[in-house]
């Protein structure tokens, strides 16, 4: 451990003989072998990750890249011994230093976790025990491992936090989580991994869940300290341009086996496996254009000339209603928040402040901004469901929310949402075709057979056969939830579909695939979307016009190609710097 | 917290105004009026007109509630027909003796069924956990009266474990400045009486815990179950605490919310009386008071005892809330 370690970009050919013949035995931090992973389940064994072989060395970090259900969460887990009570190593080694990680007692597993192995979740909202403040977290792994006593246990951790960029940290150490942001948990959870100087740090898609201007804060400063203590990483992420970043080996994980492993530019520029291929033809990033099908409508022109309008007082113009489906018209929110204390008077907190927008029939437009920038109270507005507090909002010329209830009803069906979690906006009890029948029902649509036969148009609109109509939201994989939502929306021939962050839950693959069947059904049925997302390449694939709000506040607006090409403002260049892949592009 | 606390409390004057009207109406819509209900079905006409006078039954109905509310808020709420004592005394003479009865069963219910819950859950499919399955199925479906009886026959009438019924040995002459018998014995020394004291608890105790037994321990599993594959305790796992921290700090203190909620429900229930336990026992407290006062017409009673345990009963629940901020700092911010 004397000798310091130079960033190799680690050559991983595919036999394990040639990997030890150049190995400098003190080098090799973790070195998997052949692994195996069953998970015993009603119908047997089954074999979550097969034949995996791979090797960390000190002080280079290794990505695992693979789609959900790829295998690469439970191999990391494996890893440190934490795979779920019904999984369990069938075959191989998992060699972390001279032990063999399948083989030792649970006692030692625990020891090994605490001190020499460390952990970065993905979640951060979910991986803090709720209940218990920060500093204590951390406290009790020093303590419980023997690194620091009980006394200066504390002292340590707030160093911890301080070390991890977190400000004030010797305050935020006696918070509970629920005080915390999300970058700031993720913070706390890095100082956590990092606390007893592992020599193996396993990070599962740790910042997966963060906007991207934190994401790039936060995984600059992973990456600094794994470097000044010498940390192996295993980074576990579905996101080719992290990886690419970040790592210096990358691993392609593919339906539980290794498809493919090496330097992380030659995989990315010369990938050898198909599948390596299609993720990279489908990562969303700066260099994709819009959807090619999406461009052949041939209204751009059309579009480019009636975009002018917008800004320039185009509110007295009359004949500007008739070319905006929506017409956005200084429109602010506020929302009271009430005070803490006994007799404090509740706040006024202002989420949307004097938005003006215009949505052209049949375009995309897209909203984007960090969580809190008020994107997603914009939308809700839109799809009137919060009422804004000034300003108006006009749809194909009349006045939204100034109607009764039937106006409302008859508003819904011509606006429909498709929400970002497709795992949470389906109702688990109900099969797929109730799903998409229900709207339908809802608003008296025809008898039960012209209702069936609407379903199966819809299903086969979206790409659903009939055999999975009869499934249930358990039985469908993140990318199949998502085009039963999208099925849902259009089921009463909506003009306008608001997605809010409706690919952002999505592996990229899938992700690709439902933007080219959203760009489809515009082109298809002639939709209007409103695009809310904080994902900036995917507005690239997919928006002719994107606004970008900050605090409430447009900051900045144009066509995807202007804003892209020449941000004028800070924050966009913030925004377009952050998301993950630039180098990937270089490199290209 | 403090500000939740007055809340609360502020909110017990229209709910306790509301029962009042309630409970006054009640009485007065008796057929015949209260004064039949007073006197029994075959008063005579003249008795009848002496007590409406006496207690003021002819004037409007406005002013009979008025003059009632304003006897109840100087804590009078009236003299029982039976007894002819005030029935806030009768209250404060026999609600100790409830009190013990629901710690005693509380201390079976939470020391049994947090365990059972918990072993259950850590081992789902064993066979404890199956066994806590069918415990808790029987603790709930068995009526309480029909465990009481068989615990009475088993455990006093034939092994003579336990005294039938009763608080106290007769025969045993103590002290009782409290009217909780078993501290009464502690306090003054008299080791035999509170000793015998908690012996007449024992089968009472064990009739009326089980069915909180059973569903705390249900309770108990089921939030554990969850909390146990929560990610924040994969994740505790992987900082390699032992495991004492993670069972207690981790997985049962976060499973407590749930289960906190039912015993506080529990808590109230038990409190308010068990009339059918109490009864079979022949156990002094509220509720088998309060059956003896309904077979008996004995209105002030009833009137009063319903009062004074919705009182009880919403400063219990009172309680459980202000508890579950000291479990969870999120509820402590809300709160």
């Amino acid at each position: 451990m004397s000798d310091t370690p130079e960033k190799t970009p680690a050559t991983l050919p595919g036999s394990i003989a040639d990997d030890r013949a150049d190995d400098r035995a003190d080098d090799v931090v973790l070195r998997v072998e052949d692994l195996c992973v069953d998970f015993r389940t009603e119908n047997g064994a089954a074999r979550a990750v097969s034949n995996a072989s791979l090797t960390v060395r000190r002080g280079q970090t290794v990505a695992i890249v693979g789609e959900s259900g790829s295998g690469k969460t439970t191999l990391a887990m494996a890893v440190l011994g934490l795979l779920a009570s019904n999984g369990s190593v069938a075959e191989g080694h998992i060699w972390f230093k001279d032990e063999d990680l399948g083989r030792v007692s649970t006692q030692r597993m625990a020891h090994l976790r605490g001190t020499e192995l460390g952990l970065v979740p993905q979640d951060p909202m979910t991986n803090l025990n709720p209940i218990m403040r920060i500093g204590q977290q951390i406290d009790e792994g020093l303590i419980d491992n023997g690194l620091r006593s009980r006394r200066d246990a504390r002292t340590r951790t707030v160093e911890l936090l301080d070390e991890v960029g977190l400000p004030d940290a010797g305050r935020r150490a006696s918070q509970y989580p629920h005080e915390f942001s999300g970058g700031m948990r993720q913070r706390a959870l890095i100082a956590m991994g990092l606390s007893a100087r592992p020599a193996l740090l396993v990070a599962d898609e740790p910042t997966s869940a963060l906007d991207v201007t934190v994401q790039r804060g936060i995984l600059d400063q992973l990456a600094g300290l794994t470097e000044d203590l010498g940390t192996a990483v295993l980074l576990i992420t579905h996101d080719l341009g992290l990886a690419a970043e970040r790592a210096d080996t990358v691993v392609v994980m593919y339906q539980g086996e290794i498809v493919e492993q090496g330097p992380a530019r030659r995989v990315l520029t010369a990938p050898q496996h198909d599948y390596t291929k299609r993720l990279m033809a489908a990562a969303p990033s700066l260099a994709s254009r819009r959807i090619e099908i999406a461009r052949e409508r041939g209204l751009d022109d059309v579009l480019d000339d009636a975009l002018l309008a917008p800004g320039e007082d185009g509110a007295a113009d009359g004949t500007a209603a008739a070319d905006f489906l929506v017409s956005v018209k200084d429109v602010s929110k506020v929302f009271s928040i009430r005070g803490s204390g006994l007799l404090s008077r509740s706040r006024d907190f202002t989420a949307v402040d004097g938005v003006s927008l215009d949505i052209p029939r049949g375009s995309t437009v897209a909203v984007v901004g960090e969580s809190g920038s008020g994107k997603s109270t914009l939308a809700r507005m839109i799809l009137d469901i919060e009422k804004p507090t000034t300003g108006t909002i006009t749809f194909d010329g009349v006045l939204v929310g100034a109607g009764g209830h039937r106006d409302q009803i008859a508003y819904r069906r011509r606006v429909q949402p498709v929400f970002q979690d497709p795992y949470s906006s389906l109702d688990p009890l109900y099969s797929v075709f109730r799903a998409i029948e229900e709207p339908l029902r809802a608003h008296n649509y025809g008898d039960a057979a012209a209702r069936r036969a609407r379903v199966e148009e819809l299903a086969e609109q979206v790409a659903l056969s009939k055999g999975q109509l009869r499934r249930f939201p358990a039985e469908l994989s993140g990318g199949q939830r998502q085009r039963v939502a999208i099925a849902r929306a259009l089921a009463l021939s909506p003009e306008l579909v608001v997605c809010d962050e409706a690919v952002s839950a999505l592996d990229v693959v899938v992700q690709a695939q439902i933007l080219q069947l959203l760009a489809g059904l515009q082109e298809e049925l002639g939709l209007t979307y409103l695009f809310i997302t904080h994902d900036l390449a995917v507005v690239r694939q997919i928006a002719d016009r994107v606004l970008v709000m900050q605090e409430g506040r447009v900051v900045e607006e144009g066509t995807v190609d202007e804003v892209f090409d020449s941000p004028a403002t800070d924050y966009t260049r913030a925004l377009l710097d952050a998301i993950p892949g630039k180098d990937l592009e270089l490199a290209l | 917290m403090i500000r939740l606390i007055v809340q609360r409390l502020l909110l017990l004057i229209p709910l306790l105004l509301g029962l009042s009207v309630l409970l006054f109406a009640w009485v007065r819509a008796l057929p015949g009026g209260p004064a039949t209900a007073l006197l029994g079905e075959r008063a005579t006409p003249e008795a009848i007109a002496r007590i409406n006078t006496l207690y003021g039954f002819d004037q409007p109905l406005y002013i009979q509630y008025f003059k009632y509310l304003t006897r109840l808020l100087q804590g009078d709420f009236g003299v029982s027909t039976r007894t002819a004592r005030p029935v806030l005394d009768e209250f404060i003479t026999r609600f100790p003796a409830t009190i013990e009865l629901t710690v005693v069963a509380l201390i079976i219910a939470i020391g049994i069924g947090i365990p059972l819950g918990y072993v259950a859950a850590r081992r789902a499919g064993s066979i404890i956990d199956h066994s806590s399955v069918v415990v808790s199925l029987i603790g709930v479906t068995v009526p309480v009266f029909f465990l009481a009886f068989i615990l009475k026959y088993v455990f006093a009438v034939e092994l003579g474990w336990f005294p039938s019924t009763g608080r106290q040995d007769p025969t045993i002459n103590a002290t009782h400045p409290t009217n909780f018998y078993v501290l009464d014995g502690i306090l003054t020394g008299e080791w035999d009486a509170a000793w015998d004291a908690l012996m007449h608890l024992v089968l009472p105790g064990i009739a009326l815990g089980t069915i909180p037994l059973a569903i705390v321990a249900r309770m108990t599993r089921a939030a554990v179950s969850e909390v146990q594959n929560a990610d924040y305790v994969r994740t505790a796992r992987a900082k390699g605490i032992k495991p004492a921290r993670l069972r207690g700090d981790h997985i049962l203190k976060n499973s407590m919310l749930p289960v906190l909620t039912t015993i506080g429900l529990q808590v109230g229930l038990l409190l308010s009386g068990a009339v059918l336990t109490e009864t079979v026992f022949a156990f002094a407290g509220i509720g088998s008071f309060l059956a003896e006062a309904v077979f008996n017409a004995d209105y002030p009673v009833m009137q009063g005892f319903v009062l004074l345990i919705a009182v009880v009963y919403a400063l219990v629940n009172l309680f459980v809330d202000v508890s579950y901020g000291l479990i969870d700092p999120r509820l402590r911010r809300q709160q």
